[in-house]
């Protein structure tokens, strides 16, 4: 459709004189000069100033946000480049190079992301059911409100409520955990005395993506076609039945895209992390100790703002690293959905 | 013979072998009492003096679904049992997330009410080391980043999704869409971070200023804008616009006339869930616009407070009274919460009452 105005730049001499200085009239010109025109040749579209403007401007902010992206990926690598090529002596911590300054920060990013996805996912796929399938119908779109106001909420409040609240909550059980429990390498070491570990940090990630994942699925549930749901009742199947042969199968695409897109967001998110974890430079899975690996986002929040010289290329450089782990994450998610989507009957 | 039938109670085949109705009522009376008591004893015999209401509910919450299980699996057979169970767990799943969101609201507002004076609104933290001072620098500087951020973002975004919409074909548009998708998913810190490798380019490293600050919001709040806007403009009817063509209406008034006051209901909407998104931001303020005590009412020369950072670095730096940060720290999540939650009221109330009526 753009590509019209664009093709006829011989009529330039035409269009120019008259027609783009008035506003309103012209509407009306056009019409009533027409018929003589069109005899000869094929009509051409018009070419109004306005419409020029409103195309030009509108295409440029595309472009803009192509170049702004672009920005983004030049910036990030250009100030990358020194923490890649100096003498990995000079950066915090002298390790022996820049990967092994960054493995144990992606390690824990994915570690914390992914538990926080675990526990977030079965509650987020319930509470969904429960709104689109379980609740009573005047009730249900309240109840949906009610799960969003957890995404108004601002990740310092829920750092301050994590350090405050959640973690001298739950170190009773951490201890218990270790004591009883210790044999399963999960829950092996010693108990963190402050509760600030990193099952913690995954609890608060947890609910932190729990309305996201919960809204897309919300979605996808309530567009189950109602004729497989009544056919599946109408063969005589109880309600959980009907949800597990109907409306589950139904979103599966839906369900792996919003959780890859909670795994996004949980793999971004800084000041939970930042607040609640008490950090280590440690590659562990060990849940319940003082010793945690911390995450690239909290890390960068944390050291930035002493940080100088090479060390703040350095966090740049592995803030391109997190950049690096998003987009894939984000990306596996939009193939899965964009493959599944040809055979989910979602079109039918 | 009518009378006969209707003498006998339990002749009615349709409820034969299933529970009756208050059955799981009066189970899960039955499982929450029970735990209540255990957890009483409990209490007495470590005298601690705290009953925890989460503990009692969750032990009452397995109690209730195995014995819902079993009873249904006695009376009502395997398939029955399963769905009663499932009905539980979904239904507790629902219950557990209510409860961090009650106990983080009932945490800030107990803790923030404390601060919630004229001075905390009327104060900044300049020379203030103990109790006292109050926000205003803050909140100022919050509503100067975030609003530069909506002035940047909203043309650009509104524009693309018009072009995305009314214009775009072939290969420019769908590289828009997916790079959208990507920009999404940049990390909040990312954007700080561009933001500030953007900015130490031009002005030297050690960069601090607020119009950073709202570059880097207006990242993230871009693809919000467009991706709103551009289901919003996608709902206006079709019929419409062939409407204004076929009254000879060019196609730049027919957009600007037609197809955006019909939406602009939903687009207003969009535009403010994403500042809402992105005023409770912190990281990427933390790394550009940074952190003073003082007012800054000047966007492009030193560091700017926001009202996130502020809650942080009250959290994060007390002094030496703790008490007072903190309390100054709740203040500023509850204010913080108060406005992306006003945000959000007011979006919803404008979709439902000026969104066109759509007979769909």
């Amino acid at each position: 459709m753009s590509d019209t105005s664009v093709q006829d730049t011989g009529q330039d001499s035409l269009r120019d004189t008259p027609r783009s200085a008035e506003t309103p009239p012209q509407d009306h010109q056009p019409r009533t000069q027409e018929p003589p025109t069109t005899t000869g040749t094929p009509r051409r579209p018009l070419r109004r100033l306005g419409d020029l403007l409103y195309s030009g401007t509108s295409r440029t902010a595309g472009i803009l946000i192509l170049v702004t992206l672009a920005a983004v990926a030049i910036f990030l690598v250009a100030q990358s480049i020194p923490a890649l090529t100096v003498d990995p002596a000079e950066l915090k911590g002298a390790p022996t190079s820049f990967w092994v300054y960054v493995a144990p920060l992606a390690f824990g990013t994915v570690w914390a992301a992914a538990l926080a996805l675990l526990f977030a996912l079965p509650v987020a796929i319930g509470i969904a059911l429960f709104i689109s399938h379980y609740a009573p119908r005047k009730l249900a779109q309240g109840l949906g409100y009610v799960i969003d106001l957890l995404a108004a909420v601002p990740s310092v409040v829920f750092g301050l409520w994590g350090i405050k609240v959640l973690a001298p909550g739950v170190q009773p059980v951490y201890a218990w955990l270790t004591e009883n429990m210790g044999w399963f390498p999960l829950f092996s070491g010693q108990a963190s005395g402050t509760g600030r570990t990193i099952l913690t940090v995954a609890i608060v990630l947890a609910v932190m993506i729990l309305p996201i994942i919960t809204a897309l699925c919300r979605e996808v549930f309530l567009q189950t076609p109602r004729l497989h749901e009544e056919a599946a009742l109408a063969l005589g199947a109880t309600r959980w039945e009907m949800v597990r042969v109907a409306v589950l199968p139904f979103g599966r695409a839906g369900i792996v895209s919003a959780s890859m897109l909670g795994l996004g967001r949980a793999l971004g998110e800084t000041m939970a992390v930042a607040m609640v974890l008490s950090p280590a430079t440690v590659i562990s899975f060990a849940l319940l100790t003082s010793s945690n690996p911390t995450t690239i986002a909290a890390n960068i929040a944390l050291n930035f703002p002493e940080a100088f010289g090479v060390n703040v290329n350095a966090l740049i450089a592995t803030g391109l690293v997190l950049f690096v782990i998003t987009l894939l994450v984000n990306s596996v998610a939009r193939i899965i959905v964009n493959r599944r989507k040809a055979f989910s009957g979602a079109n039918s | 013979m009518t009378t006969a039938t209707l003498s006998r109670p339990r002749a009615n085949p349709l409820t034969a072998g299933r529970l009756p109705r208050w059955a799981p009522w009066a189970l899960l009376v039955t499982s929450m009492a029970v735990s209540a008591i255990l957890f009483a004893l409990v209490m007495l015999s470590e005298k601690s003096d705290e009953l925890n209401l989460f503990g009692i509910l969750l032990v009452g919450a397995v109690l209730y679904a195995v014995l819902i299980f079993t009873f249904a699996w006695l009376a009502e057979g395997h398939r029955r049992a399963v769905d009663r169970l499932m009905t539980t767990l979904i239904t507790s799943a629902f219950i557990l997330a209510l409860f961090p969101l009650v106990s983080l609201l009932w945490t800030v507002i107990a803790g923030g009410l404390a601060r919630m004076d004229s001075e905390f609104f009327s104060y900044s933290m300049r020379n203030v080391t103990g109790e006292g001072g109050g926000a205003v620098h803050a909140i100022l500087g919050t509503l100067q980043i975030t609003g530069l951020a909506t002035l940047i973002s909203v043309p650009v975004g509104l524009f693309t999704a018009i072009y995305l919409v009314e214009y775009g074909r072939g290969w420019l548009a769908r590289a828009i869409t997916f790079f959208i998708d990507v920009m999404t998913g940049i990390p909040s810190i990312v954007a700080g971070l561009f933001a500030f490798a953007l900015f130490a380019m031009f002005f030297g490293p050690g960069v601090r200023m607020g119009f950073g600050g709202a570059v880097a919001l207006s990242v993230l709040m871009i693809p919000v804008v467009v991706r709103s806007s551009e289901e919003m403009l996608k709902l206006v009817p079709n019929e419409l616009r062939e409407a204004s063509f076929a009254l000879g209406v060019p196609k730049w008034l027919t957009i600007s006339k037609v197809v955006i006051p019909t939406a602009i209901a939903g687009i207003t909407t969009g535009v403010m869930i994403s500042i809402s998104r992105v005023i409770g931001e912190t990281a990427p303020l933390l790394i550009i616009a940074g952190f003073t005590t003082s007012m800054n009412y000047n966007m492009f020369n030193g560091p700017v407070m926001t009202l996130p950072v502020f809650v942080y670095n009250s959290y994060a730096n007390p002094g030496t009274d703790v008490g007072a940060y903190l309390d100054r720290a709740w203040a500023g999540a509850l204010t913080l919460i108060l406005i992306v939650m006003l945000l959000n009221l007011g979006a919803r109330i404008i979709a439902r009452v000026f969104s066109p009526k759509l007979s769909r």
